[in-house]
């Protein structure tokens, strides 16, 4: 206590010293005067004293905390054990439902807008976490299967007149299709060369789409793409949105349900101990290759399908919509999330959509912030926001044994 | 004895070379039904190497390892892959432990069962009668798994949790689990406390006389070895050196070379 109060002074006094010169020297060369500015240098020492000592309590902390998960005691936060019990959980679901459901009749069109957007990272982020968080195939290019879907039902519409509806399940089985075309070439590679095999994929997407003028009218992109029909109706601009919004949210619950039920399957459970140990997961007659190509696919189906109903929303794209910046904030969704917790990913793309969004007058900082944000979760929560929940099962003699623990 | 037993698995000639180093070098094995067989040697005689030949994750040079089940077509398992091998009833348990840390004790077992049920994508989404049927045979099954080699209690916990010697029994279960004819143990005892080791013991007594498993293991602890194998195989710069019962291999004087050294006339 006493130790770490004296560290942060020094750190302190230190910062006083080095910011000197900028923030409380102020030359005026016009008038010849030097103005001193000493009540920046207070502001100085005050706040890096505080940060200081903060990141030194949280350092602690963090440190007890290790010691005793490395006694092997499990520890559970009052979150985890909260979001473990069953009846809360239905209950927090129902409300959160309900308020999902009347948001856009309460809020204008603006904030439906800016939902939806959020709403898209989430089945983004979900998707991703099928491929990164369950199977833990680091995916840096998942941002093409998104555009995938987006071409695909921009370009069936231009020429063909297809409709959203067609197209959205089109849309995922094609995001599907190039999942197993990536995944077939990166079935060997580990670690820091399937990122980077991944990357260039989501890069190769990009500069084909702006190039193949013939196929996708290059960088001009392709404009007048028809909005979802309702019941062959055209709606007013406010309706469409709102109609897209609920269209959002049905395929954001659809999304939850199935990667849900996938995580808990035969399947799901392959796929995590693909990620803990690949040698032992194939020495128990898993076949890796089936399983690896399976989370691929499986996760670029969600960016297929969104990205159809990406592309019905704005009516508009070009491979600008498409970066890799795209792919690292759905990646960071993911990892600020939690590797693999459902509930963690929705979160983090609320966060991670949202917060900028409302805060339009610190845009500038954004990147400062998110870099800064990225840091300190890694250091001190580096499980995510919401760590995987542990699955239970029901067996003989399971019952008393739950309620003990 | 062993002559009348159904013979399981034949390894023939077995020879494992990387680039110039010759790490397994003609070895011929085989392991019949109800065997608890060994295979001892000094460190970096091989062992593993023949160990990772056989179950698929290296492919041999040269030789044949042949998979006799009962009542079915004899296979050769040459440059299968590591699932194949396990499908075909031939369970491994590693060395330096292999478990899945972020994965419950219960869950580990399951996946063990992965090969041997099969609902697919669909099936999971859809989540029907009979994938929760399957689910809950797989469940049981596992528990059941656990309550033979004591881990009935840590299902729940999370496999990283687990202390070493119990961790070293969830592997076995593991293995277990995918319901193999021939259960290959990598150094089961390595690490453990003697108390640990007797334990160790009965389980795979236990596991050679309920289940009808037969075992080859790869053991330093020659109490162990000396007290529960027979056959006893012995290899050393990778050849086969000796083979035979326990008190013929105490007796060898190749093996009493191999471990002790040359004797010298002072």
């Amino acid at each position: 206590m006493i130790q770490n109060l004296k560290q942060s002074l020094i750190v302190s006094v230190w910062f006083v010293f080095l910011t000197f010169p900028l923030m409380v020297v102020r030359v005026n060369t016009m008038d010849q005067v030097v103005i001193w500015r000493w009540m920046n240098m207070v502001w100085v020492a005050i706040g890096s004293f505080i940060l200081s000592y903060l990141w030194r309590y949280m350092l602690a902390r963090q440190q007890v905390r290790k010691k005793v998960a490395d006694e092997g005691v499990e520890i559970r936060s009052r979150t985890q054990l909260l979001l473990e019990d069953m009846s809360f959980r239905y209950k927090a679901m129902g409300i959160i439902l309900l308020a999902a459901l009347v948001f856009p009749l309460v809020f204008d069109t603006y904030q439906s807008t800016i939902m939806i957007s959020a709403l898209i990272y989430v089945v983004l982020g979900l998707g991703l976490n099928i491929s990164v968080g369950l199977a833990g195939l680091l995916d840096l290019g998942y941002v093409a299967f998104f555009g995938v879907g987006a071409y695909s039902y921009a370009l069936l519409n231009h020429h063909f007149d297809l409709g959203f509806w067609i197209t959205l399940p089109i849309g995922g089985i094609l995001g599907c299709l190039f999942g197993i075309v990536l995944g077939f070439p990166i079935l060997r590679l580990r670690g820091d060369y399937l990122a980077i095999v991944t990357l260039g994929f989501g890069m190769i997407f990009k500069v084909v789409m702006e190039n193949w003028d013939g196929l996708s009218f290059g960088p001009s992109g392709i404009a007048n793409i028809d909005k979802p029909s309702f019941f062959g109706m055209d709606l007013s601009l406010a309706n469409s949105t709102i109609y897209i919004y609920y269209i959002m949210i049905a395929l954001v619950i659809f999304t939850i349900l199935v990667t849900n039920r996938l995580k808990n399957s035969r399947i799901g459970r392959a796929w995590i101990a693909m990620r803990e140990d690949e040698i032992a997961c194939v020495a128990m007659g898993i076949d890796i290759a089936r399983t690896k190509l399976s989370a691929y696919a499986l996760g670029a189906f969600w960016a297929g399908m969104v990205g159809v109903l990406f592309a019905s929303k704005t009516t508009f794209i070009n491979p600008a919509s498409f970066t890799f910046m795209e792919s690292a904030i759905i990646l960071s969704i993911v990892v600020l999330g939690g590797m693999g917790s459902i509930l963690g990913v929705i979160i983090g793309a609320f966060f991670l959509i949202l917060l900028p969004e409302y805060m339009r007058a610190f845009s500038e900082y954004r990147m400062l912030a998110f870099g800064a944000a990225m840091v300190l979760m890694m250091i001190f929560r580096p499980q995510g926001i919401i760590s995987n929940l542990r699955q239970t099962y029901e067996y003989k003699g399971s019952k008393d044994k739950i309620n003990n623990g | 004895m062993a002559e009348n037993k159904h013979k399981l698995l034949e390894v023939k000639g077995l020879t494992m070379d990387f680039g110039g180093l010759r790490a397994v070098d003609s070895v011929t094995l085989e392991v019949h039904e109800g065997d608890i067989a060994a295979l001892i040697g000094p460190n970096g005689a091989g062992k593993t190497t023949f160990f990772n030949c056989i179950t698929g994750i290296y492919d041999p040079t040269k030789g044949d390892i042949l998979l006799h089940p009962k009542g079915l077509k004899t296979r050769r398992l040459n440059g299968l892959k590591p699932n194949k091998v396990t499908e075909m009833g031939l369970a491994r348990t590693f060395q330096n432990i292999r478990l899945f840390p972020d994965m419950t004790v219960l869950e580990n077992v399951m996946i063990g069962r992965h090969c041997r049920t099969k609902s697919g994508i669909f099936r999971a989404v859809v989540r029907g009668k009979r994938v929760r049927e399957e689910e809950r045979q797989i469940v049981e099954s596992s528990y059941q798994l656990l309550e033979k080699v004591g881990l009935a209690d840590f299902a729940n916990e999370f496999s990283k949790n687990l202390p070493y010697g119990a961790q070293r029994r969830l592997e076995i279960a593991r293995a277990m689990a995918t319901d193999p004819f021939l259960l290959l143990l990598d150094e089961p005892a390595a690490g453990m406390n003697p108390q640990e080791t007797a334990d160790l013991e009965q389980l795979i007594c236990k596991i050679s006389a309920e289940e009808q498993i037969a075992i080859l293991l790869i053991e330093h602890d020659m109490k162990l070895v000396m007290n529960i194998s027979d056959p006893i195989y012995v290899m050393e710069y990778g050849k086969k050196i000796a083979e035979g019962n326990p008190q013929e291999i105490k007796d060898n004087p190749k093996v009493i070379e191999a471990y002790l050294g040359e004797e010298t006339d002072a």
